[in-house]
């Protein structure tokens, strides 16, 4: 136990004297944490649509005031003719050409029906989708105010064959994706600080030449690993706790659930994260080495998250390779407590899934790590 | 000069082997080293020496053969064999970034002293080196001679019954390694047995007892005198030369 306290008390004295090292691991995670929950958002605004107004009647412009009255659209300059509407959309001027036939009252007036053409720039096609849902709800409401200015109808002469839905979202009622993605980017933030760091912790010394020292003494394997990970392992629970500040006060993420769970899990977590980055250190000669290494991971973990797409829309194989990653069972795990309030009950599959890894993976690392070869 | 070495043998070794796939970096080497005694492990590069030392030492499994460091076998006790020896390899291993203090305190500490002791330790390292108030400051920021004495006395921190030391002196001006040697004398004086490996073969004839590996073979092992004797020339240079010269 004494021997661990001199490995800690070393290693602490390293992080804390290495300035520029200091200022990235504590700046930069904060940074990302601002920067990028602000623009990984899935949000679909500012839509920008024009407008090919061939008829100019009433029910014309009732139809464009409304989308001009909607905080999500913007409409940009009125077009001409179909041909200008392709153009705008090719140079990427305008998201949603609608083309407004010039027959387009007498026939509401008429044959009680009439068509609008709406174009869509689908490069982005979640995104289109999106916008066309959007759209078909707002003409879905002129479809009513023009029946009750055109016919003068009363509006309870209007028998509405349509059946309304009204949707009620749970959990994340005003549909912010802030809420939505601050916890994951953080899980993202705590797992690469902390795995890169013991990833080209051991290896450093390997580097220098200090490692061989090491193994001339007669310290244990375990007193060795663990006074080397538990200041990274302190690291990790800091950063966290930096984080759910920022969450909190930033961007007013909700904490329904328990904190003390959080910690709880993240605890466990990292002894994965740092088994693993001790696993990639034994095998690695060099920082170099073990940093690619470890980047590779970080990038498949990272997409297979479930972070920025749905698991549920991956292929099955992809699905099933996503139940080894650690990622994955955080993010699900920190949503679910911050944002639904779940309890020990609700999370304990993923909290057994991260405790076998860990022990897994550092029971791997550490027969790995040999102190004479 | 050879007053203090006692008979008894503080190393033993007996056909030790290292091969790594089909190579075999050392052949079957055996010879031994008494206690106390200033023993110089001579070979050109790549001749084994370093392999064998790391055997000796306890960092590498042999793949055949004994070895007996300190009364322990160094395959089987290899964590006892560490504890009585005392290590200062070629590469400078200290932590540049961590204060002469600081880095005592650690390789102490690990070595399982008390922080009474490391703190009685340190001052009697900072009168015997001469130290003053460089003991704040970074171990980066010294000279390589500074460095090298500041290593050898952190390897003898635990008081070891053996020290190896693994070119210790490369790199730096004769009169640094003559101040080097120095330590290592009164180091003997206190019947610790050294165990070094060099290139510089004046530094061969400070030692008690020589054994110089060609090829993953000791082919010759004796006295500096003795060996001159043998091949018939002046200086342990030309000893070194004519073995080496023979094998190619």
């Amino acid at each position: 136990m004494r021997t661990i306290l001199f490995i800690i008390q070393k290693e602490f004295k390293q992080i804390f004297r290495d300035k520029s090292m200091l200022r990235l691991i504590f700046i930069l995670p904060i940074l990302q944490l601002l920067i990028l929950s602000n623009a990984a958002t899935f949000d679909v605004k500012n839509i920008r649509i024009s407008f090919i107004d061939s008829d100019n009647s009433i029910s014309s412009r009732v139809l464009k005031d409304k989308f001009n009255a909607n905080s999500y659209f913007s409409v940009t300059k009125e077009l001409t003719n179909p041909k200008e509407g392709l153009d705008f959309l090719q140079k990427g001027s305008t998201d949603i050409v609608i083309e407004i036939p010039n027959q387009f009252e007498k026939m509401l007036q008429n044959e009680k029906k009439a068509e609008l053409q709406i174009q869509i720039n689908a490069i982005d096609a979640a995104t289109a989708g999106v916008q066309n849902v959007y759209v078909s709800q707002i003409v879905q409401q002129v479809n009513q105010d023009i029946a009750v200015k055109i016919y003068n109808t009363t509006e309870n002469q209007i028998i509405l064959s349509r059946i309304e839905t009204i949707p009620s979202f749970w959990y994340n009622n005003t549909l912010n994706y802030k809420t939505f993605m601050v916890p994951g980017i953080l899980v993202l933030l705590v797992t690469m600080l902390t795995l890169f760091l013991s990833a080209m912790n051991i290896v450093r010394e390997k580097e220098l030449g200090t490692l061989e020292q090491i193994n001339v003494t007669p310290i244990k394997k375990y007193q060795f690993i663990i006074g080397k990970l538990f200041p990274f392992w302190v690291l990790g629970l800091i950063i966290l706790s930096v984080g759910l500040v920022i969450s909190k006060v930033v961007f007013n993420v909700p904490m329904l659930g328990s904190i003390l769970l959080v910690y709880g899990f993240t605890s466990i977590y990292l002894l994965l994260i740092l088994g693993f980055g001790l696993y990639i250190s034994n095998h690695t000669e060099t920082q170099q080495q073990a940093m690619f290494i470890a980047w590779f991971f970080m990038v498949i973990f990272i997409l297979m998250s479930g972070l920025f797409t749905p698991i549920e829309s991956m292929p099955k194989w992809a699905q099933n390779i996503t139940l080894l990653n650690p990622i994955r069972y955080f993010v699900e795990f920190i949503r679910m407590v911050l944002l639904k309030g779940a309890g020990l009950k609700e999370v304990l599959p993923n909290l057994v899934v991260i405790l076998i890894f860990a022990i897994l993976i550092n029971g791997l690392a550490v027969w790995s790590y040999k102190k004479t070869n | 000069m050879v007053n203090h070495i006692s008979n008894e043998k503080v190393i033993e070794v007996e056909n030790l082997t290292k091969k790594f796939g089909d190579f075999t970096a050392v052949k079957g080497i055996s010879f031994h080293v008494n206690k106390g005694e200033i023993f110089g492990f001579l070979g050109a590069n790549g001749a084994g020496k370093t392999t064998a030392m790391k055997m000796l030492i306890g960092i590498s499994n042999p793949s055949s053969g004994n070895a007996n460091v300190a009364g322990f076998d160094v395959h089987t006790q290899s964590d006892e064999v560490k504890k009585s020896i005392g290590y200062m390899s070629q590469k400078f291993s200290m932590y540049d970034d961590l204060t002469v203090q600081e880095n005592i305190t650690f390789f102490g500490g690990i070595y399982g002293l008390s922080r009474k002791q490391i703190k009685k330790k340190t001052a009697e390292l900072i009168e015997e080196l001469q130290l003053g108030d460089i003991t704040k400051s970074r171990v980066g920021s010294l000279p390589l001679g500074w460095k090298q004495k500041l290593a050898f006395s952190v390897s003898l921190l635990h008081e070891p019954k053996i020290v190896f030391l693994d070119e210790p002196t490369g790199g730096v001006d004769p009169i640094t390694r003559r101040q080097f040697w120095e330590l290592i004398y009164t180091e003997a004086d206190k019947g610790t047995t050294i165990f070094v490996t060099t290139h510089y073969m004046d530094e061969a004839e400070y030692c008690d007892r020589v054994s110089i590996m060609v090829d993953g073979v000791i082919e010759a092992l004796d006295t500096p005198k003795n060996l001159k004797k043998q091949f018939d020339v002046d200086s342990m240079n030309e000893v070194f030369l004519k073995l080496a010269r023979n094998i190619e």
